[in-house]
Order: C-alpha cells, then sequence, then structure tokens
C-alpha cells in the first residue's frame, strides 16, 4: 500500500508537523515503504489472542497516598519555557 | 595506563590511595580532550564539574568510605536529565534544556560517588541505529572512523571502546544498547523491563525503552548494574523485587547450563557471522554448557511489530513538545496552531518527525485494528514463544547484528533497511527480557557481537556467562588502534 500526499498532508496536520515542501516527497517515499513493510502483520493468520500493551503482564498500577511530594519549583521550571510573564506562559492570542 | 584498568583494579587502587579521584578524572579528560575531537562522542563536557565530584569523592576516600564506584568517572547518555546540566537528547527541540532535575539512575550513580565527566552523543531521541540521526552530527566508530558506531547509544559504545570512561550509560528500546556495543567491541547490558528505573529518561517507547550500562566487561558491568538497579516508586513500571548480588555470582560455574540456540537467528546469517556464534557456544560446551536447538516460530515478525509499536508510543510521548513550556520554540509564530506546527517541524529532526507520523498513522481512525492491535496481538505471540523457549532452554544465543559497522552515510536514506540492522535485538525489547552483547571476534577488521538472552530478571545468570566466556576470551580486550 503507497501513501499519497494528501496521506502524508493529513497525517502531518493530526501530528501538529509543519512539513516543507522539500520533505514532503521524501515523507511520501519513506513512510510508504515503511507502510508497507509493517503490512506484514496484516497477513499474519493470528486467532483471538490478547492484545498486549505491557512486557510485565500482571503488573497493576501503584496507587499511593495522595499527599503532595513536590515542592513549588515553578520558577525553575519555567526557566526552560520560551516566554514566561508573572508565572505565565505566553503564547499567540487564542481569543479574539 | 589507567585508562586500560578494569573498575574493580581502579577501584582497588582508590581505595589503596594509590590514585586519587581527581588524578583519575584528569586523566580520562586528557584523553577526550585529545581523541574526542575525531570521534564526536560527546555533546557536553562537564569538566569543571567532574572534578569538584572527584574532588568530593577523595574526601569520602580519605575519610575510609568504600564503594566500588566511589571517584570512578563515566559519562551518561543525554537522555538522563542531570539537574542544571543541558539535557539535549541529541535533538534541536532540547538544545537549550537545563533539566531541572536528575534522573533516577544519575541519582543512584552520583550516591554511589560516581565523577560525571560529560553527557554522550546519541541518535534524536534514541531513534536510530546508527548515530547518525543526532542535532550534533554523527558518532564515528573508534575502529574505524568512516564507520557508524552503531546507534542510539553510539556515543556511549565509542566512548567506551576508546577509554574515553571506565563506563557510559545508554538506554536500549530496540537494540540500542547491544547493537552499537557489538559495533565497538564493548560489554553491553539492557536489563529486564522495569528492572532499572525510567524517571527522568526522556521517553521514546514507554512499554520497550530501559536503562542499562556499556562497560569493557561483564565484571565492570555487574558493578554498575548493581548502583543502577531497583525498586523506584516514581517509575510507574518499576518492578519492587529485591536485587541480587551480581558480582558475587559472576564465577558460579556453567556446569549444566542450557544454552539454546535460536533456529530463526541463523536463518539466513552471513556465514562469518554465524561461524563467530559457533565458536562461541564452543567455547561454552568447554565450559560445561549444554546446547539445546530452540525455535521462537514468530520472531520473523518482530521488526514490523515493533515498527508499528514504538512509533505509536513514540507518536503519543512526544505529543509533549509544543513549543510552550520547555524546548525549541519557532520565531513569530501567527497563531498557536502556526506554534505547534513549526515548533515541532523545525526543532525534530527527519527521522523522528517520520516516527512520529508513522505513529499517528498505525494510531488513526480506520488503522488502529489494521496495526497497532494487531502488533499487540503478535507481540504476545513473540512473548509466549520465548516463555516456551525457556522451558528448554536457561539462556538463549545468537547474533546481537546481522554485520559489522557500516559505512556513514550507507543506509541513512532508506528506514527500512535501516530498521532491519535490530533484527536480533528487538524480539527482547518487546517480550520485556534482559539481553547482554558480548564482543565475540571480528569481521573485515571490526568487532562483532554475541547476544545471550534470558528470562525476565536473569541479569544475574546473564553477567554470570557473559563473565565466564570472557575468562576464556579476550575479544573485549582488544582496543582499536591509536586507542591503546
Amino acid at each position: 500500500m503507497s501513501l499519497t500526499r494528501q496521506d502524508v498532508e493529513k497525517i502531518a496536520r493530526l501530528a501538529r508537523l509543519s512539513i516543507t515542501e522539500q520533505e514532503m516527497p521524501v515523507y511520501v517515499t519513506s513512510l510508504s515503504s515503511i507502510v508497507n513493510f509493517v503490512d506484514e502483520l496484516s497477513r499474519a493468520k493470528i486467532g483471538a489472542v490478547e492484545p498486549m500493551a505491557h512486557p510485565l503482564d500482571g503488573q497493576h498500577q501503584r496507587l499511593r497516598a495522595d499527599l503532595a511530594t513536590e515542592s513549588d519549583n515553578h520558577e525553575k521550571y519555567q526557566a526552560n519555557a520560551p516566554a514566561v510573564m508573572a508565572g505565565l506562559y505566553v503564547v499567540p492570542r487564542v481569543i479574539e | 595506563m589507567l585508562h586500560t584498568l578494569s573498575i574493580g583494579e581502579l577501584s582497588r587502587r582508590l581505595g589503596d590511595r594509590q590514585i586519587s579521584s581527581v588524578e583519575l578524572t584528569r586523566h580520562f579528560l586528557a584523553r577526550i580532550e585529545r581523541l574526542n575531537p575525531a570521534l564526536n562522542a560527546l555533546i557536553t563536557l562537564t569538566a569543571e564539574e567532574a572534578l569538584r565530584q572527584a574532588a568530593a569523592a577523595d574526601l569520602r576516600l580519605r575519610q575510609g568510605v568504600r564503594n566500588p564506584l566511589l571517584g570512578i568517572p563515566l559519562i551518561h547518555k543525554d537522555i538522563f536529565c542531570t539537574d542544571g546540566i543541558r539535557t539535549s537528547c541529541g535533538s534541536r527541540m532540547l538544545d537549550n534544556f537545563i533539566a531541572p532535575y536528575d534522573a533516577t539512575i544519575v541519582t543512584k550513580l552520583k550516591a554511589a560517588g560516581t565523577v560525571m565527566m560529560g553527557k554522550a552523543n546519541m541518535d534524536e531521541f534514541a531513534m536510530g541505529s546508527s548515530n547518525e540521526t543526532s542535532f550534533y552530527g554523527p558518532v564515528k566508530n573508534p575502529w574505524d572512523t568512516a564507520k557508524v558506531p552503531g546507534g542510539s547509544s553510539g556515543g556511549s559504545a565509542a566512548a567506551a571502546a576508546a577509554r574515553l570512561a571506565p563506563f557510559t550509560t545508554g538506554t536500549d528500546t530496540g537494540g540500542s544498547i547491544r547493537q552499537p556495543a557489538a559495533l565497538t567491541g564493548v560489554t553491553g547490558v539492557k536489563p529486564t523491563y522495569g528492572r532499572v528505573s525510567r524517571y527522568g529518561m526522556i521517553a521514546f517507547a514507554s512499554s520497550l525503552d530501559q536503562a542499562g550500562v556499556l562497560a569493557r566487561s561483564a565484571a565492570d558491568a555487574a558493578i554498575v548494574l548493581q548502583a543502577m538497579a531497583g525498586f523506584d516508586p516514581k517509575d510507574s513500571t518499576s518492578v519492587d523485587a529485591p536485587v541480587p548480588n551480581y558480582s558475587a555470582a559472576l564465577e558460579a560455574p556453567l556446569k549444566g547450563l542450557k544454552i539454546g540456540l535460536l533456529r530463526e537467528f541463523f536463518d539466513g546469517l552471513e556465514a562469518r557471522n554465524s561461524a563467530l556464534i559457533h565458536e562461541a557456544l564452543k567455547i561454552y560446551r568447554s565450559l560445561g554448557a549444554e546446547t539445546v536447538e530452540v525455535s521462537l516460530p514468530h520472531l520473523p515478525m518482530s521488526v514490523p511489530t515493533y515498527y508499528v509499536v514504538a512509533p505509536a508510543e513514540c507518536s503519543s510521548n512526544l505529543s509533549r513538545f509544543d513549543g510552550v513550556r520547555f524546548g525549541y520554540r519557532c520565531e513569530a509564530p501567527k497563531d498557536l496552531l502556526d506554534l505547534y506546527e513549526r515548533s515541532r517541524g523545525e526543532g525534530f529532526g527527519a527521522e523522528v518527525k517520520r516516527r512520529i507520523m508513522t505513529g499517528t498513522y498505525v494510531l488513526s481512525a480506520g488503522y488502529f485494528d489494521a496495526y497497532y492491535l494487531k502488533a499487540q496481538k503478535v507481540r504476545r505471540l513473540i512473548t509466549d514463544d520465548f516463555r516456551a523457549a525457556f522451558k528448554r532452554a536457561d539462556l538463549l544465543i545468537g547474533p546481537t547484528t546481522p554485520t559489522p559497522a557500516f559505512d556513514i552515510g550507507a543506509k541513512i536514506n532508506d528506514p527500512v533497511t535501516m530498521y532491519l540492522n535490530d533484527i536480533y535485538t528487538i524480539g527482547a525489547n518487546l517480550a520485556g527480557l534482559p539481553a547482554v552483547s558480548l564482543p565475540c571476534g571480528f569481521i573485515d577488521g571490526l568487532p562483532m557481537g554475541v547476544q545471550l538472552i534470558g528470562p525476565h530478571f536473569s541479569e544475574g545468570a546473564l553477567l554470570n556467562a557473559a563473565h565466564m566466556f570472557q575468562t576464556q576470551t579476550d575479544w573485549h580486550q582488544r582496543v582499536p588502534r591509536g586507542y591503546e
């Protein structure tokens, strides 16, 4: 199965990735070859098998007491942000 | 020469005060300065901090503190968060990211008294098998600088092989410790999923990622793994099970050990590669091990299964990079969507974008059942195959890679060919099994690895088998020319 340019544009939109004009044909070709490659799975005959999400079966999500374990580090964390004002992350206007 | 000594021997000399950690650290820093420009194995050098940590280790040594890693220098793969130090994950996206906390393994190795000299180069977000996808340029293989060192822990492997550090840390999602270890002639250990904490290790595919070690011998790796392993409440998939004493079990006799020859691994295997594995088997037989042939009928589907599961998890994990809270942001975004799309489009490299899009596709409406769900079912079949094999054999043996290190540039434009490098390593990740790669000989002057895979939490048995092999061979002691 091969993907079209429109398919790749749609996938890129879903993934929130801008793809340049030069990159586009490379992705159409390489994603098609990857999809073809993994299509081998569709030819596999598989009966009623439980899907496996996790390599250690039977391990359950642990719960912990609902207690604060982190102190307030927002200044340290926000030091990595591209734009901050008054402790808030700055983004382009979203409400007109 | 200090860089030729094992961790055990260095530790003895530090304890006897024959050398100081500052001297040892200076020795390795000088090697890095002299030898690394040709290799590009490091992204960030932390020389000043290293000398401070070494001086602190010397103080503890003078106070009589003894710990096998106290005062031993290391290099961390740049996927592990290091508080106050740039943690790039090999990506433009995180080129300016100063980690605000330490990964658990960084904390544990610090507590053991190690000295961090820097952060190792790697494939971007650990996605690659050649270390060519790094934003910081490819790493060169010390055995031949025209060749790749493997990936994604390529900087860690090249640094260990070139004796730039006594050991390095790495991560293995589909072979990213074992494959570069094999291609550079070092010993690589990928522990059981859940054995070593993933907290602070930048996520690629969370059901597959596992941290481990690259060292010059199984005995050295045992010392390091001892300090890294163990339960961590900060990692929801960390397993709360006691960590055995790995070093104590290294010399256990192998008499009666059943080693399973993986039939599927030998189908179509190149003759010289196959001969090296059979040579390794001969050594195991001479040590009293028995061999049985085992079959994993679903193993040939492991690569397509992986290249659905891993990209799916990657597309989800990497959605956190949004250009808002940390990481790269594009210039002058016109609205929020433009900010997301261009920050991600410009911040991620070609292979990372390819994996995100593959993952997005296999998870999208109409394709989820055919790809993702199907892959998860095949994953179970592969895991069941391993379980059945371990009823007949204690450990499984096979090659680590299909070929020795290839030329830089040879496969980078053909993703499927590149993905097939991981054909022998991916199975252990899908099933969450521990595995090691050991140097076992050379093809065309380039090192090759033999792989041992064990049942869950059999690191002790694997290290024992690996160490015993290394008492009979000297492949792990071979040093690339110019790095003696």
